[in-house]
């Protein structure tokens, strides 16, 4: 599923990285524990996540994750668009719960890992 | 190849800024991508470790065609009992550290399970070595 079609069904914004709208999408996580999406050998995952730092973007760089939502109105702050930019990383602000992301994506067909 | 970097304990904002280096170097090197993950993510836990349980410290990073070591030393107040350290859930962080996403007592365990040889050792008062290797063929 591409960036621009998640971030319709999640009533999102793609805040960063807007020319990357047609990366696309098969299986997501969501977790607020940033060890826990670092233990996943997967690639190209989404990451649904209600943590908005700095090392969300870090962890993101370092797993070879293209895309982060935040979930629940939590917003990206300078230090983080800053860093997704200069990374190519896309980050959508979503109004949804995680539980709610979640299960709009996997209704859609995103997969879980686990 | 030879190349340092300073680690400044609690300043998580800079948190990752060696490893995110360390991925570069290894990606302009054309290492394959599955140990370049593997070695990042294992350098990332380890760099996060010296910002949340450390004052300060230096990793050093040494690179060859046959291997990829790095060494993280750090002053700290180092580690008591590390068989205990790296059980998976093992964990003194601080709320600080949790609110970044860390601090579930994963990292030790995940940096393990990453790399290809790990060597840890300790001095309560004084500081943390950990030794991390990578073959590259
Ligand atoms: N560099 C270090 N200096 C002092 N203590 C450390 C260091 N690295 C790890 N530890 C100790 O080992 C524990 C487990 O580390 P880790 O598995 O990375 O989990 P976490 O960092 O989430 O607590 C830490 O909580 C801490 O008590
Ligand atoms: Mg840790």
């Amino acid at each position: 599923m591409k960036i621009s079609e998640i971030e319709k069904l999640l009533e999102g914004r793609v805040v960063c990285c807007e020319h990357k709208m047609d990366l696309s999408f098969e299986i997501a996580c969501a977790s607020d524990l940033m060890s826990d999406v670092l233990t996943l050998s997967h690639d190209n995952v989404l990451l649904i996540t209600g943590l908005n730092n700095v090392s969300t973007i870090r962890t993101a760089e370092m797993s070879d994750i293209h895309c982060v939502i935040l979930a629940r109105n939590k917003t990206a702050n300078a230090e983080m668009l800053a860093l997704a930019k200069e990374l190519g990383i896309v980050i959508i602000e979503c109004p949804y719960s995680v539980f709610r992301a979640s299960g709009v994506l996997f209704q859609t067909g995103i997969k879980p890992i686990y | 190849m030879h190349f340092t970097y300073n680690v400044e304990g609690g300043n998580f904002t800079r948190a990752g800024y060696a490893s995110s280096e360390i991925k570069k170097i290894l990606k302009q090197l054309n290492v394959d991508l599955a140990i370049i993950k593997r070695t990042v993510v294992a350098s990332y836990e380890a760099e996060v470790n010296i910002v949340a349980h450390a004052y300060s410290g230096t990793i050093f990073v040494d690179i060859t065609p046959e291997t990829i070591l790095i060494k993280f030393v750090d002053e700290g107040p180092g580690i008591p009992d590390i068989a205990m350290a790296m059980k998976e859930g093992f964990s003194t962080a601080t709320s600080k550290v949790r609110e970044m996403g860390f601090g579930a007592g994963m990292g030790l365990p995940n940096i393990r399970k990453n790399v290809d040889n790990m060597n840890i050792t300790s001095e309560v008062g004084k500081g943390t070595v950990l030794e991390l290797t990578m073959y590259l063929q």
